[in-house]
């Protein structure tokens, strides 16, 4: 079942009378319970796309439809974002509240959620991101990464179908980045809650069941890690990285070994080089 | 360097003040500043102090935090109390000196006025000892709320205070990041004439203001996203709770109140 489907999408920013075209014609169709990542190159319109699967942006034509809502349909607005919840990638920069609990209680209050209810919701939400303990804390306290799950908490309450995550990890340290990956695959391996994540880290783009990889407004792969991180030249060619585990077997490949190439993790890695020194035994 | 300035001077203390609404707290300290208006005797003085001090007791607030507040007013207060000592004519005269005279009414008047601006300070500034930000936003939201009808924004005014308090200490890390890049760079604050000082805060004005609009920009997205939509249809996940100690704390407030004016009217009419 289709969850997020943008049909023939086009659409052009205006900046002082200039249009810059983002998208022509662009489909997209992504499953329920998918774990998608987006990749690409700087201003390859990954936040673009990702705006406009709740109605921050609308196309200027073709379809985008998010859990059977058109987004240009301004009467269910408020329903369709309720169902689709956006992480941004300052964490400073989208908590609106002094206190965590308030804060994740922001958006129950905006749709006039019961206080009994919104309570339940909220602390159910603060256990499942492991920041129940600091529900009474105020944000600036706290680590990048627990900002990001208070956040990811504040979606969290108001039950959405789906997150929609645009470069999460990209102000974090390596702890946070961990962190905030391992609660994402949860929500999506336990609650089902379908993923959209944007990121530049191809190891975290390696745990998601499909990658699609975007450039100047196209898409211009969409497979799984598995299928698209071995093409290291492709990848090169249109800015982007691959995993260091990836690169390394590709390496040794290139340089006249006869090595399995493929590997997307350092296990991976381990395991081709060990089978290349036993076969040449 | 700027980390240090606390924001917002809330004491956390389990205290029946804190326990106490922040509606009723707030209509308290408005009580309490009629009353050191209107004070002129001694009695009422003494009445309003005995007040003071019965509240601070209550408080657990320790008393040295209390005091804190009054470092900042030192200077108004000499000010004033200087300008009332020398200024006031009539009076039976004390001393006299060259163009000074000092009189006893003048002498009255300065204590007075002192008495009153201390009072004033350590009352109000128990207040945010004693509610927490995010109660205080809420209780004036509250509060404010009956006047909407007549075109009080008072659910935008707690949201700009609350948001404010969100981002306060974020702009004054940045404010810290900035200074410190600066001085690195060469710049330097602290020499030179009152112009010099001046045009040596544009680099660090300059992108703080850039900055503070671009992370305007992102949390309105971020809000709209999270179903914000105004005031309307809101509920709340904190509950303001009017009990019945804030109804006796309440009455005891509008009593003293009406007391202090009866005592006014019969002086007025001659009674006293
Ligand atoms: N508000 C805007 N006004 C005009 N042009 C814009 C605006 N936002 C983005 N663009 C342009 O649209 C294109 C796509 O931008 P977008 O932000 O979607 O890229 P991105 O893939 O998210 O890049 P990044 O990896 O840097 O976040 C870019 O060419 C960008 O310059
Ligand atoms: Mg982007």
């Amino acid at each position: 079942m289709s969850i997020i489907k943008a049909e023939n999408l086009s659409f052009s920013y205006e900046s002082e009378g200039a249009e810059v075209k983002v998208f022509e014609n662009l489909n997209i169709d992504i499953d329920e319970g998918e774990f998608v990542a987006v990749l690409g190159h700087n201003g390859s319109g990954k936040s673009t796309f990702a705006k406009h699967l709740n109605a921050i942006l609308t196309p200027k034509s073709g379809r985008v439809t998010v859990c059977g809502i058109d987004t240009a349909d301004e009467s269910r607005l408020f329903e369709l974002r309720k169902n689709v919840g956006m992480v941004f990638q300052n964490p400073d920069n989208q908590i609106v509240a002094t206190v965590v609990e308030e804060d994740v209680a922001f958006g129950l209050e905006n749709l006039g959620v019961p206080r009994e209810e919104m309570r339940r919701r909220v602390d159910e939400a603060l256990k499942v991101v492991r920041m129940y303990d600091y529900r009474t804390y105020a944000p600036h306290l706290l680590s990048g990464g627990q900002k990001q799950r208070v956040a990811i908490a504040g979606i969290l309450a108001m039950e959405p179908r789906c997150i929609v995550l645009d470069e999460p990890t990209a102000m974090l340290d390596p702890i946070g980045r961990d962190e905030v990956m391992e609660t994402v695959r949860r929500l999506n391996r336990e609650k089902g809650i379908t993923i959209v994540l944007i990121t530049h880290y191809m190891d975290e783009a390696v745990k998601a069941d499909r990658c699609i990889v975007m450039d100047r407004g196209k898409i211009v792969m969409d497979d799984r890690p598995a299928s698209i991180f071995p093409k290291v030249e492709e990848m090169r060619a249109l800015g982007l990285d691959v995993p260091q585990a990836t690169e390394l077997v590709w390496e040794l490949k290139r340089r006249g070994l006869n090595i399995e190439t493929g590997a997307l993790r350092s296990a991976g890695a381990i395991e081709s080089i060990l089978k290349m020194t036993r076969d040449q035994l | 360097m700027l980390r240090d300035i606390t924001l917002g001077q809330y004491y956390n203390t389990a205290s029946p003040l804190h326990a106490m609404d922040p509606r009723t707290k707030i209509l308290g300290v408005i009580f309490y500043m009629v009353i050191l208006f209107t004070a002129s005797t001694v009695w009422e003085y003494a009445l309003a102090a005995i007040f003071t001090v019965f509240v601070i007791k209550v408080s657990r607030v320790p008393v040295r935090f209390i005091t804190r507040g009054l470092k900042p007013i030192v200077i108004i207060m000499l000010f004033t109390l200087v300008l009332n000592l020398f200024m006031t004519s009539g009076g039976k005269e004390l001393f006299h000196w060259w163009i000074f005279r000092v009189t006893d009414l003048g002498v009255e008047t300065a204590v007075k006025m002192a008495v009153r601006l201390v009072m004033l300070i350590m009352g109000t500034s128990l207040l945010t000892l004693t509610t927490s930000p995010i109660a205080l936003t809420g209780g004036i939201e509250r509060l404010l709320s009956p006047f909407r009808k007549i075109g009080v924004p008072s659910h935008e005014i707690a949201m700009m205070m609350s948001i404010a308090l969100r981002f306060i200490p974020i702009l004054m890390e940045e404010t810290d990041k900035i200074i410190k890049a600066q001085t690195s760079r060469g710049a330097d604050f602290e020499s030179g004439n009152l112009i010099q000082r001046v045009k040596a805060m544009v680099p660090i004005l300059v992108p703080l203001f850039v900055g503070a609009f671009r992370r305007a920009d992102e949390l309105a997205v971020a809000m709209e996203c999270r179903c914000y939509n105004g005031g309307e249809g809101r509920t709340s996940l904190r509950e303001l709770r009017f009990r019945r100690v804030d109804g006796g704390a309440l009455c005891a407030c509008v009593i003293l109140t009406a007391a202090m004016a009866a005592l006014k009217i019969l002086r007025m009419v001659g009674v006293l």
